[in-house]
């Protein structure tokens, strides 16, 4: 038996899925979801490393509080993709740190 | 005096937050007459609480992620019925600040902060609601452990989980609840694991029995627990997540009643996901910049100090709802009507403030039954991050405090880094206050509520200068 999704629950019937571009390949994304929501629904958890450590990070609270969701979107790093809905075509890249190294001397 | 040239109307009431007590105030006095502006960060009303699908997700019954969605569908029918009441989506407010007649609320525009407004209002409700107390564990930091809410209101808003089998720990209410949606919208949930055993409820059956609501309430989320086959863990918490790039298990112990981990009752389960929380914490900083008075509630949480009336010690600023103590939607709602009839000048009705009373009460006693024991600091190890932001782990702190004699929060701040980083505190400032020594945490203080790009206070200034 297929297992119930929280579209089931509340009998979503969104509009047609576009697709938004993470790390070169292609993300589904319904419309009105934020950026993280498309992540986490293809399975994707972590979209930065630390500054100091190197360590995956992802979305934590999920209401732009603590910015652990940070990633770099369409050449903007530090964007919260918790807060920032996916629109079609939206670029999303791995942060790596503070998401400056072009800034680097 | 910064003021902004591009909004000539007054109101006479700006309300920060326009979750349950926000919306309830802005609905009530714009009803009793005064010209309301209801500011937001989100982009539709509701707040945490009430928060819902984005209109293109299609959801014909959201009512099904929520408790008492109709008593939220009639406020924001009112709302667009209220001629005098203006809804302003996607405004974060982060500062406000006292003019000779009345306030300025300044706040950036959209997700990305890209553009500034400051609207001039004669009085200011901060309904501003709460943010989740963490409390840091070893693994706390990897992919798929999330908060409690944060589970919630990423399934509320986007329909998405962060796995298939999803722990939910810490302590509160707030757990019952997440359990309850994440299992109904189809995840496993193998434990729900609540440092405290309830008993501080049943100290006061008096309390309870006066809200039979709230019994309701917490009786509906406990029968879609058991019909999932959901085990409850009472006096326990997860004191390791383990995995390398994710999550994939956790370690659960039981805990004596000041919150120490036992030895020899660590139990592992497997999962790909954790929901975790300690509570709620008022979001009162816009507040106490202002220097508004504080008071520390019974789980320990610093929240703004308001008369019957819900003033605050701030001549015309008024607060309802979490920033008043934590204590849910309901009682939220109430101090929302409460605070729109009392800024209005109107009196409100003798049962509304019976209401309040009895919620307030029930508040007190959930406070208190949740709060953290001190004993949790007993699952840290040296190299546990208690601040994500800027990685400094256990061991940095308790250098800073044991050897080079830092006795507060913004000592080891200072000498660590810990609560410098972009969260600002939020998710790291209970545990590092526990690690100083210092007790409670002080009242939160941020001169900024949230980030502010520099360029938009450099255009704050421009504007004051040439005033």
């Amino acid at each position: 038996m297929r297992r119930r999704t929280p579209a089931d629950l509340v009998e979503a019937r969104p509009g047609p899925a576009h697709h938004i571009e993470f790390d070169g390949r292609s993300v589904p994304a319904l419309p009105g979801q934020s950026i993280a929501a498309a992540l986490w629904a293809d399975g994707v958890l972590a979209w930065r490393t630390t500054r100091i450590g190197g360590r995956p990070r992802g979305a934590f609270c999920g209401i732009g509080s603590c910015f652990d969701c940070l990633a770099t979107v369409d050449g903007r790093p530090n964007q919260r993709t918790c807060l920032l809905p996916a629109e079609p075509g939206t670029v999303v890249t791995t942060q790596e740190g503070h998401g400056r190294a072009d800034l680097a001397v | 005096m910064p003021t902004s040239p591009s909004e000539p109307l007054p109101y006479d009431l700006a309300v920060v937050g326009a979750g349950p007590a926000g919306l309830a105030a802005a609905v009530t006095a714009a009803e009793l007459g005064l010209r309301c502006v209801l500011l937001d960060g989100g982009h539709s009303t509701g707040g945490q609480y009430y928060r819902h699908p984005a209109p293109g997700l299609g959801a014909a019954r959201p009512d099904r992620l929520h408790h008492g969605w109709s008593v939220y569908a009639g406020l924001a029918e009112r709302l667009s019925a209220a001629e005098r009441a203006e809804f302003r989506a996607g405004h974060q407010v982060w500062a406000l600040e006292r003019t000779g007649d009345g306030f300025a609320v300044h706040a950036t525009r959209g997700p990305e902060a890209a553009d500034r407004v400051t609207l001039r209002a004669r009085t200011v409700l901060l309904a501003a609601g709460a943010y989740e107390r963490q409390l840091p564990f070893p693994g706390w930091t990897l992919p798929g452990v999330v908060t409690a809410g944060g589970a919630q209101a990423m399934l509320k808003a986007g329909l998405v989980l962060p796995g298939r089998r999803i722990v939910v720990a810490g302590s509160g209410p707030l757990l019952l609840a997440a359990a309850s949606s994440l299992v109904t919208a189809g995840a496993d949930v193998p434990a729900v694991v609540e440092a405290t055993n309830y008993l501080g409820y049943a100290r006061r059956p008096g309390v309870l029995a006066a809200v039979p609501a709230k019994l309701v309430e917490g009786a509906g989320h406990g029968s879609a627990l058991l019909r999932h086959g959901v085990r409850l863990r009472p006096r326990s918490a997860v004191v390791e997540a383990h995995g390398t790039d994710r999550v994939t298990a956790v370690t659960v112990a039981r805990l004596d009643a000041e919150w120490r981990p036992l030895p020899g009752t660590e139990r592992r389960i497997d999962c790909d996901a954790l929901a975790v929380g300690h509570g709620l914490l008022p979001q009162i900083d816009l507040a106490t910049e202002l220097g508004a008075d504080t008071v520390t509630g019974p789980d320990g949480a610093v929240a703004l100090k308001v008369d019957a009336r819900l003033r605050t010690s701030v001549p015309g600023l008024w607060s309802a709802g979490e920033t008043n103590g934590v204590g849910g939607a309901d009682l939220a709602i109430a101090e929302g009507e409460l605070a729109g009839h009392a800024i209005a000048g109107a009196l409100p009705r003798a049962a509304l403030l019976r209401r309040r009373a009895r919620l307030r009460s029930f508040a007190d006693v959930m406070a208190a039954a949740h709060r953290p024991g001190p004993g949790w600091t007993g699952w840290l190890r040296p190299d546990t991050d208690v601040c994500r932001c800027e990685e400094v782990p256990v061991a940095k702190v308790r250098e800073a405090v044991e050897e080079l004699g830092a006795g507060d929060p913004r000592t080891v701040k200072l000498l660590t880094r810990a609560g410098m980083g972009w969260c600002q505190g939020r998710m790291c400032g209970p545990a590092v206050a526990c690690l100083s020594g210092s007790g409670e945490p002080g009242p939160d203080r941020r001169p900024f509520g949230c980030p502010v790009p520099l360029s938009q206070l450099a255009a704050g200034s421009a504007a004051a200068a040439g005033e």
